[in-house]
């Protein structure tokens, strides 16, 4: 089922034009420091760094030593200090502490600070506040999109999760407005438009006002996407939280993939070393069995070692000539495939082996039961056993999360005493996130909500119920999953191997709601006869369509649809969507996500440390 | 419900480890044969080095500029011209310092214009300098390493040469003092990122009007800037009091005095909502700042009390208590460590501090430690058991893997042993003996011991299982002897070793007329 090439897709925008625009905009940063400097860089924006530039291109612009932002003291005798960082208050505090030192020991350097994307009004308290605002000149770098692969654009915000959903706090929205905005000034308007969540539809109408503002930019260009579905990652938390199984995903899970690279460790390379591999679509073998099924991985990978193998075996009776040639033309690329293939078998290997011996096959079997709403108090035992076992917080976590919300009721174990107190904070961030559920939300809220409205004068009294929303949040998976039928009924065994629905990303159980979702709304290219669904969401007020009456889009720009994730997207999605987008009339689905995530990723964003 | 993933893990595995086996062996004689033809033949010269790949590099980033070309030459406007580039590159040394220089006496317009150019949309309309840096294939992994130095590899701690060359003044300080902005215009400004003096905004409801406008534009890092500012021009009791009915600005207030770190503030806002759970929680969070146990103790001492929830309640009075204990038995532990009189502290430092540590890690550590002591001291397994209410079945699973771990077989025998009124012992495990034996499995204990428990696994099937897979042969054989499974006990035969005692067994039984096989 791999998809290797097909004549029939349309033809994915060219994305590398923005690690281009991404790079010279640093450059022209850097020059604005001209002569020698030490750069600091932030640990979170090195790998995405990395994907754009090195280290000869910082040499060429007089970047002289690269230094990691920590906390301790800069050993740099540098006269000019350079930043490049993320706005967080923390690093402001590091850039305070140290030129105030400087200060202190009456020494006078030039300081940049380069925030990426943008800077926030926070931090330039803080250095007044600190008292070096005017020592440090501020810069931006609008560095928010990431192809991560042909089809796949990160912004590599994974706070972005955190920051919205539980502190409701809304920063980064005009970020993803900037970010579509260039889109539509690189590869022309979009002109469908759909989108679900409260978050989606700020976002929407930021972007709106954008373009508005800087009106003209995009007239008069022909569409090259011609959709666009924006969705919160709250809509579908269900999804986020299910083990993954095919390969990508799997891979995600097990080893991290980090900015679309991955590290192997030594059990993987088998040899003593570890091997950063990037993984896209560059890489054939991977791009192969990316979207598999796990179960389908190891006879794509046997046949591909047969084929190899045979590959090597003609040149027996080659001449001297022959052998020339196939050693010149031929052997170069049938080591590479080697090469990938035998890390690929080695990854798999170690997925077993992990898999394995955390019962996986337990767990899957579990999980499907949530999914499908039975065998509850089996499902529910076999979670309290989970956490007594201390298999992992996370996965505990993630367990309880998920038949929390599959069955909209509160399932709070005794977890605290088992993996610290401090999960008491995690507990009290997922309930507000609506990760897990309150029992009875109803009569709280309706008391809180009935005094806040007395006190109302504003006219967005509406509002106010939004802004309790997430506390409200009722899950209706069960009311939702039989909506939209997402538990295939199945007569006998789901074929893994020729998948007959997005389900089969999770072994034929389970189609991802968001998938689903975007699904319906295509095929009716609005919500119409959705409005159950979008009630069970909670979402009746954020659910919106925009179509303008764009003849200019051609019939292939409409065969592109690009899926704007916020709040992060898993590998699984992106897999299910692949193959809808193959299934479905030769379409092709772009994605845009703050960052890609996994059941791990969401549970670590919510726990609490030290500050 | 669908098993694909059972079929997988069934039928998975044998083919992987076949795919890894024939691989590997294949591969490496495909090595071998690739060094022999080397060096036996003498195309010596034929080397795949960096040259060829930097080559084919070279030509990518030549199509890869090629391509951009028709865009750039594409939307090329006048805009533009009136800029004067003067057909230097853009975006060259040369150039940024012409133009800072240039800039630093200019007009309002052209700093405008200098920001939007280095603004997305227009500066992709700019000629590009080709040469300068390469353009490294996209989306290409690092083939070699050292070819491409990656940035993380190149960090480094050295001490570097000063030097201190001339600097233009840096855009970010350019203010704009406008006055007369009205609330909607000010807010898009900031949205811009552009300094905007917001003190003209004096009455309450000017304040309000330009928190109002943020709000509805939805950026939150405006939406924040007002809030700095009416934080700071507002007494709090009338900035809580707007907030209070207006909660998307008050979520931002709250998201910025938590990051801020403005606990006192937070605090008094939660007060003044009357949100007892998340002052309790905002308050006891403030222990994660502090690392002095005994002061973290103190500090816990006083959350003691504060609104939580009944179930909180009762884990923060348990979190005071496990640190009051774990400061004790630290101290007491640290003492017998460092004296080394101790046998079980000489045989098995202790790898890290208990200190902070969750309540089941603390069970273990006494359980490994201080498993025979009795009752009365605060390290003993059974007081922690008591102080804490940890259930049984926990109990056993920590006290058990504690144990094993030590090797102590006759410990864990004693676990499991009750004795009835009569005086008689039985066996009993409230986790299951299948769960014990897997335990026993992963702390390595000898087949005697794990026989012993896999005896005691009641059902049949997973006895087997358990059996097999841990290679008790004594139980599997005996087991399908009790069973009368003729067919499956000549099947195992081949499993055991030729000549073993097991084979012996097995072929005696099979032999033995007095079983009535049942197949």
């Amino acid at each position: 089922m791999a998809f290797p090439h097909r004549p029939d897709a349309p033809e994915l925008p060219d994305f590398s034009m923005l690690k281009r625009l991404a790079r010279d905009q640093l450059i022209y940063l850097l020059e604005q420091l001209p002569g020698k400097k030490d750069l600091f860089i932030e640990a979170d924006l090195m790998s995405p760094l990395d994907r754009i530039a090195n280290v000869s291109i910082l040499k060429q612009h007089e970047v002289d030593k690269l230094y990691k932002v920590e906390n301790k003291p800069a050993l740099s005798s540098n006269e000019q200090l350079c930043f490049l960082v993320r706005p967080r208050i923390k690093n402001m505090r590091y850039i305070a502490s140290l030129v105030n030192s400087d200060k202190l020991a009456g020494r006078t350097r030039k300081y940049k600070v380069i925030f990426s994307p943008q800077k926030f009004y926070a931090c330039e308290m803080v250095l007044e506040e600190e008292g070096i605002y005017g020592d440090v000149s501020c810069d931006e770098w609008a560095f928010s999109l990431l192809p991560l692969d042909v089809d796949l654009l990160s912004m590599e915000l994974p706070e972005f999760f955190r920051d919205y959903f539980l502190e409701g706090d809304q920063r980064w929205i005009n970020t993803v407005a900037q970010a579509l905005h260039l889109l539509s000034t690189l590869y022309g308007p979009f002109p469908n438009c759909y989108g679900i969540g409260r978050c989606a539809k700020m976002a929407y109408e930021l972007w709106r006002n954008l373009e508005e503002e800087e009106d003209g930019e995009t007239k008069g260009r022909r569409p090259e996407i011609g959709h666009i579905f924006l969705l919160d990652r709250d809509v579908d938390f269900v999804t986020a939280l299910c083990s993954q199984v095919v390969y990508e995903g799997l891979v995600d899970d097990t080893f991290r993939i980090k900015c679309g690279s991955v590290d192997f460790g030594p059990e993987v390379t088998s040899s003593d070393k570890s091997l950063k591999v990037l993984l896209n679509a560059e890489d054939k073998v991977f791009n192969e069995i990316r979207n598999e099924h796990f179960s389908n991985v190891f006879g794509f990978l046997s046949q591909k070692a047969r084929n190899l193998q045979a590959q090597y075996d003609r040149r027996r009776g080659m001449d001297i000539k022959q052998m020339k040639n196939f050693v010149s033309q031929e052997l170069k690329g049938l080591k590479q495939e080697h090469r990938l293939l035998s890390l690929h078998i080695g990854a798999c290997e170690s997925i077993m082996k992990k898999k394995t011996k955390q019962d996986f096959q337990e767990l899957i079997k579990t999980e499907h039961a949530l999914l499908e709403g039975f065998n509850i108090r089996e499902s529910t035992s076999y979670i309290e056993e989970h956490i007594d076992r201390q298999v992992s917080p996370i996965e505990s976590l993630r367990l309880m999360c998920l038949l929390s919300i599959t069955e909209n009721g509160d399932a709070r174990c005794s977890l605290d005493t088992h993996y610290g107190p401090e999960h008491l904070l995690t507990f009290s961030n997922l309930r507000r996130a609506g990760l897990l559920t309150e029992q009875a939300p109803g009569d709280t809220l309706t008391a809180v909500e009935s005094k806040v409205s007395k006190l109302v004068t504003d006219k967005a009294a509406g509002k106010i119920t939004d802004a309790f929303s997430s506390l409200a949040k009722r899950s209706n998976f069960r009311a939702i999953s039989k909506k939209l039928n997402l538990i295939p009924r199945v007569d006998g065994e789901y074929d893994l191997k020729v998948p007959r629905d997005m389900a089969y990303v999770f072994s034929g159980a389970y189609v991802p709601l968001s998938c689903r979702i975007i699904e319906q709304v295509l095929e009716r290219r609005s919500w119409q006869g959705l409005d159950e669904v979008v009630r069970l969401l909670n979402c009746s007020d954020f659910a919106f369509t925009d179509m303008t009456k764009e003849d200019k889009a051609s019939s292939e720009s409409l065969r592109l649809i690009l899926v704007v994730f916020l709040g992060g997207c898993t590998f699984s999605e992106i897999s299910a969507l692949r193959f809808l987008g193959r299934e479905k009339g030769k379409r092709e689905f772009i994605f845009l996500t703050t960052a890609v995530t996994n059941s791990a990723r969401l549970m670590e964003a919510m726990s609490e440390v030290k500050a | 419900t669908t098993t694909g993933l059972i079929v997988f893990f069934q039928s998975g595995r044998p083919l992987g480890a076949g795919v890894r086996l024939g691989l590997g062996l294949r591969m490496n004689r495909t090595k071998g044969d690739e060094e022999e033809y080397w060096n036996s033949s003498k195309f010596k010269a034929f080397t795949f080095d960096d040259e060829d790949d930097e080559l084919s590099q070279l030509k990518e980033s030549k199509r890869a500029v090629n391509s951009l070309r028709d865009f750039v030459d594409d939307d090329d406007d006048d805009d533009l011209e009136r800029v004067s580039w003067s057909g230097e590159p853009v975006g060259s040394i040369s150039w940024s310092i012409r133009e800072t220089a240039g800039n630093s006496g200019s007009t309002h317009e052209g700093r405008e214009q200098l920001k939007s150019r280095n603004s997305f949309s227009s500066y992709a309309q700019l000629p590009k300098p080709t040469s300068t840096y390469s353009l490294s294939s996209f989306f290409r992994g690092r083939t070699r390493p050292g070819s491409f130095q990656s940035l993380s590899d190149a960090l480094s701690d050295t001490p570097a040469k000063s030097y201190a060359p001339e600097l233009g003044r840096p855009k970010g300080e350019y203010r704009d003092y406008s006055n007369d902005w009205s609330p909607s215009d000010t807010v898009r400004r900031l949205r811009k990122g552009k300094v905007c003096s917001l003190e003209r905004f004096r009455s309450l409801q000017d304040k309000l009007q330009l928190l109002e406008e943020a709000v509805s534009m939805h950026d939150g890092n405006v939406i924040t800037a007002v809030l700095i500012f009416l934080k700071r021009t507002l007494s709090k009791e009338i900035l809580f009091r707007e907030l209070e009915v207006r909660q998307v600005a008050l979520r931002h207030l709250i998201h910025f005095l938590k990051e801020i770190g403005d606990q006192k503030l937070l605090l008094d806002l939660f007060r003044f909502l009357d949100r007892t759970e998340e002052l309790a929680l905002s308050h006891y969070r403030e222990h994660l700042n502090i690392q002095d146990p005994d002061k973290r103790k103190e500090f816990l001492k006083t959350c003691v009390g504060l609104p939580f929830s009944a179930e909180d309640s009762a884990h923060i009075q348990d979190h005071y208590t496990l640190l009051e204990r774990q400061i004790i038995i630290e101290a007491n532990d640290r003492h017998l460590e460092s004296a080394g009189q101790t046998e079980i502290f000489r045989k098995h430092p202790r790898k890290a501090s208990i200190l902070n540590m969750p309540l089941v890690t603390t069970l273990f550590y006494s359980c490994f430690y201080h498993y025979t002591e009795a009752e009365g001291t605060f390290s003993s397994p059974i007081n922690l058991k008591k102080t804490f209410k940890i259930p049984d079945k926990q109990y056993v699973l920590t006290a058990l893997a504690a144990r094993a771990k030590l090797r102590a077989w006759n410990d864990v025998d004693a676990l499991f042993t009750t004795k009835n009124w009569l005086g008689y012992t039985k066996k009993r495990a409230p986790i299951g003996f299948h769960r014990v034996v897997e335990i026993l499995h992963k702390n390595n204990a000898p087949v005697q011991i794990l026989q012993e428990y896999v005896n005691l696994v009641e059902d049949v099937d997973t006895k087997l299982n358990l059996a097999t897979k841990f290679k008790c042969h004594d139980v599997v054989i005996d087991t399908y002897r009790d069973l009368k499974d003729r067919q499956q006990l000549l099947a195992y035969r081949s499993k055991v070793d030729k000549g073993s005692a097991e084979e012996e067994k097995i072929d005696a039984l099979l032999s033995s007329s007095q079983i009535r096989w049942k197949n």
